[in-house]
């Protein structure tokens, strides 16, 4: 992806991917392409009868782009580990910023990795996804 | 209750195949535009592709895997404690033959900020090429509160 061990210092980041805003559709597309079928995401009468003002995203789905951001920087084939909590509920009309940094830059088994800092925030400044990666780099 | 003698316990294994539709149709879901997906036509798969086990998933075991009803969650009272997910390698590309197999790896309490015992019980779904290599695995947490959550809104 050109991104190259010398450009990846402890702290270096990547332009943020921004993405929205998101409708019910983008809901319903991830849904299809999971299997997670859950109707408090698609039916708007199952979630008000939940107790929602409305239905909201899974949340898979921005666990699934801020994946897509750290991919499209240092490359689908070089990704080893992805993990991540769920915080704020994102809700149509949300858009979402995803970000990350280097936390860790060094060399195990014979190979170059990178540790980065992953977060997947609203518009309104509160955060949908906390994660963490890990990367082999060239 | 959570049955903590649970850890170790096993589903039965099942075959996944990594599909280039299914790829393409995941990576669209979740916004990416990278060739490595799309053009490709051996694709890697996403970071979190491999919860599409579920469609490979038998019968028998959903909603909700039978692992689940042997640990015995009160799934009213269960939190998302999070995923990961951890590749030996490349993620497995479109036209591998997966086996997945879920196993219940650890089961363990702490006391909540709030009052009540918070039981975090941790899943992993283990996938395996066709020689028996460990490919990839998919960690889930699930936290079972002393009482039932109140609605987010």
């Amino acid at each position: 992806m050109g991104v190259t061990w010398d450009d990846l210092e402890e702290g270096a980041t990547t332009e943020p991917l921004v993405v929205g805003p998101l409708t019910r559709t983008d809901f319903v597309r991830y849904q299809g392409a999971s299997g997670d079928f859950n109707p408090i995401h698609h039916d708007e009468e199952y979630a008000k009868a939940a107790g929602f003002p409305t239905v909201f995203s899974v949340g898979m789905l921005q666990a699934g782009i801020l994946a897509t951001f750290a991919t499209d920087w240092l490359g689908p084939e070089n990704v080893r580990t992805y993990g991540f909590q769920f915080r704020e509920q994102v809700w149509p009309g949300d858009t979402l910023t995803c970000q990350g940094a280097v936390s860790k830059r060094y060399e195990a088994d014979g190979e170059r990795r990178v540790d980065l800092e992953l977060t997947c925030t609203k518009q309104d400044g509160g955060t949908a996804i906390k994660g963490n990666a890990t990367f082999v780099v060239a | 209750m959570v049955d903590k003698s649970a850890v170790g316990l096993k589903d039965e294994p099942f075959e996944m195949v990594v599909e280039q539709g299914k790829v393409r149709e995941f990576a669209i879901a979740t916004k990416s535009s990278n060739p490595a997906y799309l053009d490709d036509p051996q694709p890697v798969s996403p970071p979190t592709f491999l919860v599409t086990s579920t469609f490979w998933t038998p019968a028998s075991m959903r909603p909700g895997g039978s692992l689940f009803k042997k640990v015995n969650l009160d799934m009213r009272r269960v939190l998302d404690g999070g995923r990961e997910f951890v590749f030996h390698g490349p993620p497995p590309r479109a036209g591998t033959k997966l086996i997945a197999q879920n196993r219940v790896e650890d089961i363990y309490e702490k006391e909540g900020k709030r009052g009540g015992t918070m039981t975090f019980v941790v899943t992993v779904q283990e996938f395996r090429d066709e020689r028996g290599e460990l490919v990839a695995e998919m960690r889930s947490t699930a936290i079972e509160t002393g009482r039932p959550p109140k609605e987010d809104k």
